[in-house]
């Protein structure tokens, strides 16, 4: 059993679903030359058999509005002296700016390279999201 | 209110917002000569990145007619975009010459990225195969004034359902009305996609059938909406030969159709609707491009903030 400390203070990302750890940890662009990271990957999980968990030392301000698009099922707990002062549930956000890439070849995003690639959530339980351009759908189940 | 709006896909307005273009473009049918100088001194763009003859004459007559003037490119190659610049740029700049504009583009989305620059009204005048609004609206004032209401009717569309945008957004348009019934007919290759099926029929509790064969259903119609099959969205060659001729009306299939039924097409007409067709006075897709203009000329008034008395 692999045994990770508690931190005093920082955040922890818990229940991010296996696999899902590494692009949550590149999106958070901590820099890690300078801050203590754990990062386990395959836990066991009683909910869901496998989870990754991100542990970030002494960093509280990281930005989660688009965390949840990433893995929705992802838990962040806010620490502060040993103690979770804030649970934070991740939910898919409503729009999202320059975070997908619309792959339609029909896109005007395709041609027009300074406009934002905007996404619009339609359906929560599918994860689907419509590109504000051209309609054409995303899965983020299929994405990941 | 309209004025000053953008019209950019055909749900951006609503059923009293139609209903207020509709009658205008009704009023202007019945007496056209009144409205020959409520747009004097309007200049509308017509930015055309890639060509399109009837939509773009259909604009420009419709200006024309109100005694506004007309500037503009048909053609990306005549245009600034052939030096790199942005659609964002392109736009800003004629907004600042004209008093509304016009776009064509074949990307899709591209009348919403030049939106967001403009400050005068901006019409989306087809952006690839994604959404042209003005046919659509041009199709509903075809059926308004022939039938003289958009309720309780049964509308049969056919031929390409999957592919052809003006039907998706004719069913949208027209789920809207209480009592309409839709009838789907196209063959197997080529119905209706699943969310137009799922998102708009079933949820607004719309009664409708799919049938493959145009006979089958025309004695019902109030509405025929025909549009082209083509050859190269069949599998395989046999199949396009056992069902294309389902998908031709002709002068007996209007045998069996009732006599106050109408037929629309958005044009152009290949082979889909045979010439002696054009006879029959149920035919109305030459009337319809009429009435096509007729709608433009109310919703740029509308969107120019003009009545009868000229713009406010």
């Amino acid at each position: 059993m692999l045994v990770i400390n508690s931190i005093e203070k920082g955040i922890v990302i818990d229940h991010i679903t296996a696999g899902l750890g590494a692009r949550i940890l590149s999106y958070l662009d901590i820099d890690t030359s300078k801050h203590t990271i754990a990062f386990i990957m395959n836990a066991e999980s009683k909910k869901h058999g496998r989870k990754d968990v991100i542990k970030i030392k002494d960093v509280t301000d990281v930005d989660l509005a688009n965390l949840g698009l990433i893995d929705p099922k992802a838990t962040v707990n806010v620490i502060d002296g040993h103690k979770v002062i804030r649970k934070i549930k991740l939910e898919m956000p409503e729009t999202v700016v320059n975070i997908i890439k619309c792959k339609n070849p029909r896109c005007v995003t395709s041609i027009e390279a300074n406009a934002p690639h905007v996404f619009r959530l339609i359906d929560r339980e599918s994860q689907e999201y419509r590109c504000e351009y051209c309609d054409d759908i995303v899965s983020m189940k299929e994405e990941r | 209110m309209l004025k000053g709006k953008h019209l950019l896909e055909p749900m951006d307005f609503s059923v009293e917002e139609l209903d207020e273009i509709f009658d205008l473009a009704e009023r202007i049918i019945e007496d056209p000569q009144k409205y020959k100088h409520v747009c004097d001194g309007k200049l509308l763009a017509t930015l055309f990145f890639e060509p399109s003859t009837r939509t773009r004459l259909s604009f420009e007559a419709a200006m024309l007619r109100l005694g506004g003037q007309v500037l503009g490119f048909s053609e990306a190659s005549s245009s600034s975009i052939a030096k790199g610049e942005s659609i964002a740029d392109t736009v800003r700049t004629v907004a600042a010459y004209a008093d509304i504009i016009v776009m064509r583009h074949p990307k899709e989305g591209a009348p919403r990225i030049g939106s967001g620059f403009s400050d005068i009204p901006l019409v989306n005048a087809g952006d690839g195969g994604h959404q042209h609004p003005t046919q659509t609206l041009t199709d509903l004032l075809t059926i308004r004034y022939t039938k003289q209401s958009f309720n309780n009717l049964t509308i049969g569309v056919c031929g390409d359902l999957k592919f052809g945008r003006t039907v998706h957004s004719l069913i949208k348009a027209m789920s809207r009305y209480p009592g309409n019934r839709f009838c789907l007919i196209s063959p197997e290759e080529l119905v209706i996609p699943e969310y137009v099926r799922k998102e708009v029929l079933q949820k607004n509790n719309i009664t409708f059938r799919e049938v493959r064969r145009l006979e089958d259903a025309i004695a019902d119609l109030d509405v025929l909406y025909m549009t082209r099959v083509q050859r190269e969205r069949f599998f395989n060659e046999e199949d396009y030969i056992r069902l294309k001729d389902s998908y031709i009306l002709d002068a007996d299939k209007m045998k069996l159709a009732k006599e106050d039924m109408i037929v629309l097409h958005p044009l152009p007409r290949v082979n889909e609707i045979a010439v002696e067709v054009d006879q029959d006075s149920r035919a109305l897709y030459f009337k319809q491009a009429r009435y096509g203009m007729y709608v433009r000329m109310a919703l740029m008034m509308k969107l120019l903030g003009a009545d009868e008395g000229g713009v406010n």
